[in-house]
């Protein structure tokens, strides 16, 4: 299926299906890739290595350095797909790309290509958008 | 989508204005693309989050930027460090997170912003008016800003920040147009009694039933008194930003894009209506908390941070129930509001009374609270969401006479009164 890219890059990895928006201030442990926000369903599961797949973002702004800090210490999902437009997670990738040459790609999903992922999918991002469940 | 750049946007992007602005415009480029925008425009003001310490990478940014020769365009407020620069003592992490923290500080400061670090810019005299376009971050300050000032900013956060300040641009997209400021969700108030729509408490409660329902949609509240106040706006908007991504909210009769209904709405109907009722918000007010009512550890208040009006409600039930000596008790505020309780005496009997006053930072941002985990019981719907996840305590949440008394008792105690339907029922 064909995704809009925010962030390019590839990527290949094991889907991680968040039934809730996650806002990964507050939510994630960028030491660790732990969700730490208490009230997500998908609370202590590590996102580090997963192609994470998430509504959208939410609440604080802060949540592009945190992103930022999960690519400097190694634990950042492979790649994020999101049902909506997130920019807040798409700047922390742009913003490592700047520091680090490196970034998870950031891609939006239509709503069909949203569906169809499920947990423990292993999916391969490719650099046109381009989203293949292996 | 090809963007529209003017000859000072492509000179900055060449580097004639030096690397530090070459970096922001090529990363406002890479978001006008992200967003959609077609062109830049021109922001008069930008209110900063990336001061705030997460971590190594932030602070590499930051001094990235100051080596390259960075210095803000622009009137540009810098909001919470971690540390508290007046007091540091209060801060109870290790002494090389401290200075790396105040390291970053610094480097917003060499790039030109003032040091008000406040999440209330908006009560310390950073007040864009009505239909400017401006740049700000903190998703309290970005919905404050949109709603109750009527300004125009997108939900901006750490990087992106900056980058506009430096330049003086922004993409535009979103909140920045007119058509877009459109509400798009109804909600109703429906026999909310109007002693509760005077209550401070009745506010983060409704946000953040706003925020979980809207996310990033657009609410217009209908059913506020219209002598709701700037304080009462500020709790809402700030829980609706914890709970959802809220950036702007219409309150009919209250806030300046939305006289009336219709204009809320732009003349066009609401897609969908939703009620709100006592018993939508009761079942909310349980969603704010974390732990059962029993004892308490630690209070606290000022997020978003106090203002002077807060405090003057404040400073009597704290007289009449000073906290129990074993009762944690801290208030977040600003360098400005600090001076002002300072002048009226208050900061004397607040010390008399160990209530500590906290500035230039946060207890859910920083390490702040000196006891390590327990029940930490606050009026703040985003402290509320934030401190189990951030500091790792239990929350209870209260209104700010349940919070005085529970501290003055050690447990909490409950005004029995305030979420029943009539008094007396």
């Amino acid at each position: 299926m064909q995704a809009t890219v925010l962030v390019a890059g590839t990527a290949v990895g094991e889907a991680l299906v968040l039934p809730e928006p996650l806002s990964l201030w507050g939510g994630l442990n960028p030491e660790t890739g732990e969700i730490i926000d208490r009230r997500h369903p998908n609370t202590g599961q590590v996102v580090t290595g997963k192609v994470l797949v998430l509504p959208i973002g939410r609440g604080s702004s802060s949540a592009s350095s945190i992103l930022l800090e999960a690519v400097r210490l190694g634990t950042a999902p492979a790649a994020i797909l999101t049902a909506e437009v997130d920019g807040i997670l798409a700047l922390g990738a742009a913003v490592a790309r700047e520091l680090y040459d490196h970034s998870p790609p950031v891609l939006v999903l239509d709503a069909a290509g949203y569906t169809a992922v499920q947990t423990g999918d292993y999916l391969q991002i490719n650099e046109d958008g381009r989203v293949d469940i292996l | 989508m090809a963007i529209e750049l003017t000859a000072e946007d492509e000179a900055m992007l060449a580097g004639e204005r030096g690397t530090a602005v070459q970096m922001s415009m090529r990363i406002l480029v890479t978001m006008a693309g992200v967003y959609g925008a077609g062109r830049l425009l021109d922001v008069t003001s930008a209110h900063i989050d990336g001061c705030l310490y997460h971590g190594e990478s932030g602070l590499e940014f930051a001094e990235r930027l100051v080596a390259g020769g960075a210095q803000v365009r622009i009137p540009t407020t810098l909001n919470v460090g971690a540390v508290d620069l007046l007091h540091p003592e209060h801060f109870q992490g290790s002494p090389a997170l401290a200075a790396r923290a105040a390291r970053l500080m610094q480097a917003y400061e060499q790039m030109g912003c003032q040091p008000i670090w406040t999440c209330a810019p908006y009560q310390a005299m950073h007040r864009p008016v009505l239909g400017t376009d401006v740049a700000w971050a903190e998703s309290n300050a970005i919905v404050f800003a949109n709603s109750v000032l009527g300004a125009r900013t997108n939900r901006y956060g750490d990087f992106i920040d900056i980058c506009m300040a430096i330049t003086g641009r922004a993409p535009a997209f979103g909140l920045h147009l007119p058509e877009n400021r459109r509400g798009q969700l109804l909600f109703q108030l429906q026999d909310i009694p109007e002693r509760l729509l005077r209550e401070d408490v009745f506010f983060p409660v409704l946000g953040y039933l706003l925020g979980e329902t809207a996310q990033s949609k657009i609410p217009v509240i209908e059913g506020l008194l219209p002598e709701t106040t700037e304080d009462q706006l500020k709790a809402l908007g700030a829980a609706a930003a914890s709970s959802g991504a809220v950036a702007l909210f219409h309150a009919v009769g209250v806030t300046p894009e939305a006289p009336t209904l219709e204009a809320a709405f732009q003349g066009r109907p609401s897609a969908q209506t939703i009620p709100v009722t006592l018993a939508d918000l009761r079942q909310t007010l349980g969603k704010l908390g974390t732990a059962a009512d029993g004892a308490i550890h630690v209070v606290a208040l000022g997020s978003p941070h106090f203002s002077l009006a807060e405090f003057a409600a404040f400073m009597p039930l704290l007289e009449e129930y000073p906290p129990h000596p074993a009762v944690e008790f801290i208030v977040c505020t600003n360098r400005l509001v600090l001076a002002a309780v300072q002048q009226r005496g208050w900061l004397e009997r607040l010390r008399a009374m160990r209530v500590r006053l906290v500035v230039d930072t946060c207890v859910v941002v920083a390490p702040i609270v000196r006891r390590q985990g327990g029940v930490l019981m606050t009026n703040s719907g985003k402290f509320a969401h934030y401190a189990p996840g951030n500091i790792g305590f239990e929350v209870v949440f209260g209104s700010l006479e349940e919070c005085v008394r529970s501290a003055n008792q050690g447990e909490v105690w409950r005004d029995v009164r305030l979420w029943r339907l009539e008094i007396g029922d």
